[in-house]
C-alpha cells in the first residue's frame, strides 16, 4: 500500500477527491446542463417531453411575459443589498473596533437568527408588520399618516423581509475585512493631520446618499426625486459632521473587499428568493422566483420554467464570473467558513 | 490602499501620538464616535433579534382560533403537547433523519476534498476549487430547479417520483461546499511538523493520519458537520423542489403559512433554537478549554 502510493503520487488526491467531486458533477453541474436541454422541450408530464431547437420560443415567450418580474427581482435585490450595506457596515465597524470583550458575543447575536427556522422568521415579520401590530399602531399615531397606510402586502414589506433575511451575509464579510485592519494605520493618519472631512464629505455624502436613496425610492414605488433629495441631504449631513479623513483614506478602502463579498452574498440569494414575496407581498410584488416556483411545482410546465430559470442562472453566472475575475473567491469562502 | 501604505511606521506614529489631536475632529464627530455608532448598532442587533423574540413569545400564545397571529394570552399547554398536530411529528422526524444522514455523508465527502485541496498540488485544482465554490454562489431556486429537471428527465425510480432519496441527494449536494471551506480553514493553520515527527517515529501514513492529523482537524470537521446539519434541517427552497409529496418540517410550516400556523410549530422552532444555541456554547467552551491546554 505504502509503496504503491509512493510510486503513483496521483492516486492519493484522486481517491480523496473522487466521491465529493463526482457528487457535485452529477448533482450540481450536470443538472444545470439538463436544465438547458429541458428549456428546449415541448410537451407535458402526461404526454412526455420532446427536445427540439425550434422550441427556442420558450425563451421568447418567457421574456415577453415575464420581463417585468426579472426587472422587479433585480430592483428588490438591489434595494435589499443597499439596505443591508447601510445597516451592516456601521454594525460590523462597531463590533470590530468597539466590541472589546463583547466581540464574540455580538458576533454570536448577529448569527443567532440562523438558529431558528428561516420560514418562521419570515412569518414573524407578517405578525410584526400586520395592520394590528404595535408597530403599525405607533406609525398611525404620527400626524399626517393616512389611515389606509399599511406595511404588510407592500413592496416595503418584501424588501425589508429580504434585507432582514440576508443581513448576516453582509455583516460577516464586512466584519472580517474591518477586523483585519491595523488600527495603528488609522492613528497614523490622524497624527498626519487627518481631520474631519467637511466639504468633501458633504459633496460625496450628497452624491452617495442621493444615489442610494433614489434606488430605494424606485424599488419602494415612492416619488424617487423626493426620496433621492432626502437621501442626498442626509448623506451630506453625515459626510459633513461624522465622516473623518482617516475613515475615507484608510479604513474604508481597506474594507472594500468585504463590502463586495457581502454584496454578492446578499444580492445572489436575494434575486432568486420567492418566500418573502410570497408571504409578505401581494400579486403586484411577484418576483421571478415566484414564477419559476409556480411553473415547476404547481403547473408542471417544465419547459417554460427551465427557460426562465436558465436565464436567471446565466445572469447570476455572469455576475459571479466578473466578481471572481476581479476579486477572487478567497474572501467569499472565508466568510462562508465563518458562518 | 495606496494612501495606507504611505503612512509612517508604527514607531513613528507612537512617538507623534503624544501630541493633542482631538481638536480637529469637532464636537459632533466625537459624539458620533462615542454614542451614535453604539446606538445605531444596538438598534441593528435588536432588528436582527426581534423576529426570534416573536417566535419564542408566540410559542406561549393562546389563540382562540386556528391562526397564531395575534397575542391573546399566555399558556404552557402547547409546550406540554408539542406534537399534537396531525403530520407535525412525522415532518420533524423526517427532517431530523435527512439532516443526520446528509450531514454524515457530506461531512465525509467534504473533509476528503478539503484534505486533497489543501495538501496536494495537482492538475485541475482550480477547476475543483470553482466546483466547490459555485454551489455557495448559486441561488437555491436554481439548484433546486435544475435537480428537478434531472429527476424528471430520468423519469424512473429511484429518482422519480420524488422521494426521500432525492431530498437526500439534494441536501448532500448543497452541504459539501460548506464542509469543505470549514475544514480547509482548520487545515490552513495546521502544524505540519507534527506529522513529520510522527513519520520520523516510524508511523505509516494511515497511523499518522489517525493519530495526529485527524485529532487536530477534528474541531474543523465538527464545525463543518454542525453547519451542514443546521443548513439541512432548515432548508426549504431546494427541498421543496426535490421532495414531491414527502413533507419535511420547513415544508409543513410553508403549507400551513397561508391557513394559520399551529402554535406547536413555534414550540418546535424555539426548541431547535435552544438546542442550537446550546451546541454552539458547548463547542465554544470545549475549544476554549483545549486551546488553554
Amino acid at each position: 500500500m505504502g509503496t504503491l502510493l509512493k510510486r503513483h503520487r496521483w492516486i492519493a488526491p484522486v481517491a480523496l477527491l473522487a466521491p465529493g467531486v463526482l457528487w457535485l458533477l452529477v448533482f450540481y453541474l450536470y443538472p444545470a446542463l439538463q436544465m438547458f436541454q429541458s428549456s428546449f422541450w415541448s410537451g407535458t408530464l402526461e404526454t412526455g417531453f420532446t427536445f427540439s431547437w425550434d422550441n427556442y420560443t420558450n425563451y421568447t415567450k418567457a421574456l415577453t411575459s415575464y420581463a417585468p418580474m426579472y426587472a422587479r427581482s433585480i430592483m428588490y435585490a438591489g434595494a435589499a443589498t443597499v439596505l443591508t450595506f447601510l445597516i451592516a457596515y456601521p454594525l460590523a465597524y462597531t463590533i470590530a473596533f468597539r466590541g472589546g470583550r463583547f466581540k464574540n458575543l455580538l458576533l454570536f447575536l448577529v448569527v443567532a437568527p440562523f438558529f431558528t427556522s428561516f420560514l418562521l422568521r419570515t412569518i414573524s415579520w407578517t405578525i410584526l408588520l400586520s395592520d394590528d401590530s404595535p408597530i403599525l399602531r405607533v406609525i398611525h399615531m404620527f400626524p399626517g399618516v393616512p389611515p389606509e397606510f399599511r406595511l404588510l402586502a407592500t413592496p416595503i414589506a418584501v424588501i425589508s423581509g429580504i434585507t432582514y433575511a440576508f443581513l448576516p451575509f453582509m455583516t460577516l464579510p464586512v466584519y472580517v475585512a474591518v477586523e483585519k485592519i491595523d488600527f495603528r494605520l488609522v492613528e497614523a493618519a490622524r497624527d498626519l493631520y487627518a481631520g474631519p472631512w467637511r466639504p468633501g464629505g458633504a459633496i460625496v455624502g450628497f452624491i452617495v446618499g442621493g444615489g442610494l436613496a433614489t434606488v430605494l425610492g424606485v424599488a419602494f414605488e415612492w416619488d424617487f426625486l423626493i426620496t433621492g433629495l432626502v437621501g442626498g441631504v442626509t448623506g451630506a449631513a453625515i459626510g459633513w459632521f461624522f465622516i473623518s479623513e482617516s475613515f475615507v483614506r484608510v479604513t474604508f478602502p481597506l474594507s472594500v473587499p468585504g463590502v463586495f463579498a457581502g454584496s454578492l452574498l446578499t444580492f445572489i440569494p436575494a434575486i432568486g428568493d420567492y418566500v418573502n414575496a410570497e408571504l409578505l407581498g401581494n400579486p403586484d410584488t411577484t418576483m421571478i422566483g415566484n414564477v419559476i416556483q409556480n411553473k415547476f411545482l404547481t403547473q408542471n410546465d417544465y419547459p417554460a420554467a427551465s427557460a426562465l430559470s436558465f436565464m436567471l442562472m446565466a445572469g447570476v453566472l455572469v455576475v459571479v464570473a466578473v466578481y471572481a475575475r476581479i476579486l477572487g473567491t478567497e474572501e467569499l469562502s472565508a466568510s462562508a467558513g465563518r458562518m | 490602499m495606496a494612501a495606507a501604505t504611505t503612512h509612517p511606521t508604527p514607531g513613528e506614529a507612537r512617538s507623534a501620538g503624544t501630541r493633542p489631536r482631538g481638536g480637529a475632529r469637532g464636537v459632533l464627530g466625537r459624539m458620533a464616535d462615542k454614542y451614535l455608532l453604539i446606538v445605531y448598532s444596538a438598534l441593528a442587533v435588536i432588528y436582527l433579534l426581534l423576529p426570534v423574540f416573536v417566535i419564542i413569545l408566540f410559542s406561549f400564545n393562546n389563540p382562540p382560533g386556528r391562526s397564531n397571529f395575534l397575542w391573546s394570552g399566555f399558556t404552557l399547554k402547547y409546550w406540554l403537547n408539542p406534537l399534537g398536530v396531525a403530520g407535525l411529528g412525522d415532518a420533524v422526524l423526517l427532517s431530523l433523519e435527512i439532516a443526520l444522514i446528509s450531514t454524515i455523508i457530506s461531512t465525509i465527502l467534504g473533509t476528503l476534498v478539503a484534505i486533497a485541496l489543501e495538501r496536494y498540488r495537482f492538475r485541475g485544482r482550480a477547476g475543483v476549487n470553482a466546483l466547490v465554490f459555485l454551489p455557495m454562489a448559486t441561488p437555491e431556486i436554481i439548484m433546486g430547479a435544475s435537480l428537478l429537471t434531472l429527476f424528471v428527465a430520468i423519469g424512473a425510480a429511484p429518482f422519480f417520483p420524488l422521494n426521500f432519496a432525492t431530498i437526500l441527494i439534494a441536501h448532500v449536494m448543497f452541504n459539501i461546499s460548506y464542509v469543505v471551506v470549514t475544514v480547509r480553514a482548520r487545515l490552513a493553520g495546521f502544524p505540519r511538523h507534527l506529522e513529520e515527527a510522527a513519520a520520523d517515529l516510524y508511523a505509516n501514513e494511515w497511523e499518522t493520519f489517525r493519530r495526529v492529523t485527524f485529532p487536530l482537524i477534528l474541531p474543523g470537521v465538527v464545525a463543518g458537520a454542525l453547519l451542514a446539519f443546521s443548513l439541512s434541517i432548515d432548508d426549504f427552497v431546494i427541498t421543496n423542489f426535490s421532495a414531491g409529496k414527502t413533507q419535511t418540517f420547513p415544508m409543513f410550516i410553508y403549507a400551513k403559512a397561508k391557513i394559520g400556523i399551529p402554535v406547536q410549530v413555534n414550540v418546535i422552532g424555539t426548541s431547535i433554537f435552544l438546542i442550537a444555541v446550546g451546541a454552539v456554547l458547548v463547542t465554544t467552551l470545549a475549544s476554549r478549554r483545549s486551546n488553554k491546554r
